[in-house]
């Protein structure tokens, strides 16, 4: 058996600007974290943590570039001389809609978001874009009527904003691109025949015995109902089927 | 109607923005008038072209922003194709609209748009509408 | 021969008719094409200040995308977006300095220097089909139909990149001749629908639409052949407006030319998208058998 020495590991500090002050951060450090090391605290700005939220949106410059480059403050590890700030948010208006009336329509898409058709295709926000969506593209599917297009190429945007804030058109690129996804969703993918099917069966019932069950249960019978619940087997594989089908 | 003449009605910084903005050199009209006879919108506008550009070349800023000309101007080039003296009138119209459209103002609200016009104009009209009247 | 196709933002939607008629009218004549697999908005309108190079990021964009498909050639179909792509190729093609700052602007894409071609649907079929073969292909001639061409600005100026001579162009004419069509010419034809105006003095484009279908009419024609999706909307379906507001003005049917010329080449009426037209023009069409004669 080998003997552990507790040995006191020491990141290497280096040097970032943050909002154009200096601080020595340890290079291993995300750039949150690193801000947080440098003394800032977070109240607004942070979310998940994860890089899903959208809320940590930051841009940096490196030295020898006139680059923009950017990145989620969760995601992305400190670098050398890294010049930089947090966008943790920039206003662009939603349009409110009813969505229900909506009908799948370009037309409508063109009547929320009339400023659509300033876009000049600069890029510069695909060239923003902390998750590499090909803004740019999913405007223009836009502007030529194409949801569905515009649906699939945005759907890794996390809405974080960072391509609005760089729009020569003033566009809100991240809201017009969920009103696509919502409407691709809605009107233009094909409707699951089984999930109106099962809506039926619970809407007469059918859930409504083991529900009323649970609710007049004792705390250790749930508990116990619980544990004992049925689960997909990790090596279950594509043909397992519950026991109890009350699923499906 | 006589105007007077000074250096003191003539502006040189309007002069000088439209030559920048445009690069034509409208001092090159000898006044013919047959831009004017080509425009189609002759009837809609408030100040012809050819007199627009008489306007230009002693720097009557006032008029040319009351002039309505520049901003009924449909770019169709009629005018530029048959000057002879080969002064692209089309730019220097463009320049006219720059200078109210770089101080951020606009000319139409796209967001006014109503519900039914959206629903019949084709992205053509919006897209090229957007480029000349807003800035 | 195979080219590639740039259709343009209305022309997946309002303008179908124009897309759907030209593309089966290319099949008739055995002209391949290809479609842009990844394409922007052209911007519409060529920027006009001299200091402005942003605006001509687009049509660069689109010319470079061409480029990466492997054609020399670029084909459009609508009138804007024709005269967009052709003039910023113009620049790039001969001013040095200001395709330095473009090709530099564009650090994420490859260099352009203007080697593409853009054609225009009616000139590609002029120089590389003739009409001679264009009227060999004719199944179903537009015999009897007075049909007035009207070019609209764009084709025709400025001069540099005019499909024809921009003061006195026969390129439309000669085409709709070919199909069989009585030709109506008359001065307005090369004049200004109000293009953009509609936005911005809806009533003065109103006026100067409803001075070209008049003169039309008192020349003689009974339908118009069309070119550009926004000079359908001004001609086309503004005329209940014009109808209402001038006394005089009598209901003129509206045509891309290549639905007419889809008429003509007897492609299958599927391809028209005659419902995108204003009623009276597919009133007119039947009242002169030419919807019958196609499809029994």
């Amino acid at each position: 058996m080998t003997e552990v020495k507790a040995v006191e590991i020491k990141a290497k500090l280096i040097p970032i600007y943050i909002m154009g002050k200096k601080y020595e951060v340890p290079e291993t450090l995300t750039i949150m974290k690193a801000i947080e090391y440098a003394g800032y605290q977070y109240i607004r700005g942070c979310g998940c943590r994860g890089g899903v939220c959208g809320a940590c949106s930051t841009v940096y410059r490196k030295p020898g570039s006139y680059k923009i480059m950017s990145g989620l403050a969760c995601q992305t590890v400190v670098e050398p001389e890294m010049y930089l700030t947090q966008i943790p948010f920039y206003p662009a208006i939603r349009s409110t809609y009813t969505f229900e009336k909506l009908t799948g329509k370009p037309e409508e898409v063109f009547d929320l978001y009339h400023e659509l058709f300033r876009c000049v295709a600069c890029n510069a926000c695909s060239k923003v874009c902390p998750m590499d969506v090909e803004v740019m593209d999913y405007i223009a599917a836009l502007k030529r009527g194409d949801i569905k297009a515009a649906a699939e190429i945005s759907f890794d945007c996390i809405q974080c904003g960072l391509c609005a804030s760089r729009c020569m058109g003033e566009l809100p690129q991240y809201h017009i691109a969920q009103l696509a996804r919502r409407i691709n969703g809605r009107y233009l993918t094909p409707q699951a025949e089984h999930l109106k099917t099962m809506v039926a069966n619970i809407e007469a019932g059918r859930y409504q015995e083991s529900l009323t069950g649970l609710k007049v249960m004792d705390i250790n019978m749930l508990k116990e109902t619980y544990t004992a619940r049925e689960m997909e087997p990790a090596t279950g594989g594509e043909d397992w089927i519950p026991k109890e089908n009350i699923g499906l | 109607m006589p105007i007077k003449i000074s250096k003191e009605t003539a502006d040189e910084q309007i002069r000088q923005k439209v030559k920048e903005i445009s690069g034509e050199d409208f001092q090159k009209c000898y006044q013919c008038g047959t831009c004017s006879g080509s425009c189609p919108m002759a009837d809609q506008i408030t100040v012809l072209p050819r007199r627009v550009m008489a306007l230009l070349q002693l720097g009557r800023k006032e008029a040319l922003e009351e002039a309505n000309t520049h901003w009924v101007c449909a770019s169709c080039h009629m005018c530029v194709v048959r000057c002879p003296r080969g002064i692209d009138i089309a730019k220097v119209m463009e320049s006219l609209r720059q200078l109210t459209l770089r101080k951020n103002e606009d000319i139409i609200n796209p967001s006014e748009i109503s519900k039914e016009d959206t629903a019949k104009l084709p992205q053509v009209a919006m897209v090229s509408g957007f480029r000349k009247l807003t800035s | 021969m195979k080219i590639s196709y740039y259709p343009g933002c209305t022309l997946k939607t309002k303008a179908k008719n124009l897309e759907s008629s030209a593309l089966a009218c290319l099949d008739a004549l055995g002209v391949e094409y290809e479609e842009l697999p990844r394409w922007n908005c052209c911007g519409a309108v060529y920027s006009l200040s001299d200091d402005d190079l942003i605006h001509l990021i687009a049509p660069v964009r689109d010319l470079i995308r061409v480029q990466e498909q492997g054609f020399d050639t670029v084909l459009t179909l609508c009138s804007m977006c024709y005269n967009t792509l052709a003039r910023a190729n113009e620049l790039m093609k001969n001013d040095e300095v200001k395709r330095g700052t473009i090709n530099d602007f564009m650090d994420e894409e490859p260099d352009y220097k203007g080697e593409i071609k853009v054609v225009h649907f009616l000139d590609f079929i002029r120089d590389e089909i003739g009409w001679d073969k264009l009227k060999a292909n004719v199944k179903n001639p537009l015999n009897g139909m007075k049909l007035a061409p009207y070019y609209g600005c764009t084709l025709l100026r400025p001069g540099d990149v005019s499909i024809d001579k921009s003061n006195s162009p026969v390129v439309f004419e000669e085409c709709m001749e070919a199909l069989g069509a009585e030709i109506v010419k008359f001065p307005k034809a090369i004049e200004c629908c109000g293009s953009y105006q509609v936005l911005g003095n809806p009533e003065a484009a109103l006026k100067v639409s409803n001075d070209i279908i008049t003169e039309a009419t008192a020349f003689g024609a009974e339908a118009m052949a069309l070119t550009c999706p926004l000079c359908d909307y001004n001609l086309g379906h503004r005329q209940e407006e014009m109808l209402k507001k001038y006394e005089g003005t009598k209901a003129l049917p509206m045509f891309y030319f290549t639905q007419l010329m889809a008429v003509a080449l007897g492609v299958d009426p599927e391809n028209y998208n005659l419902d995108l037209n204003q009623a009276v023009s597919q009133e007119f069409l039947k009242g002169k058998n030419l919807l019958e004669k196609v499809s029994t």
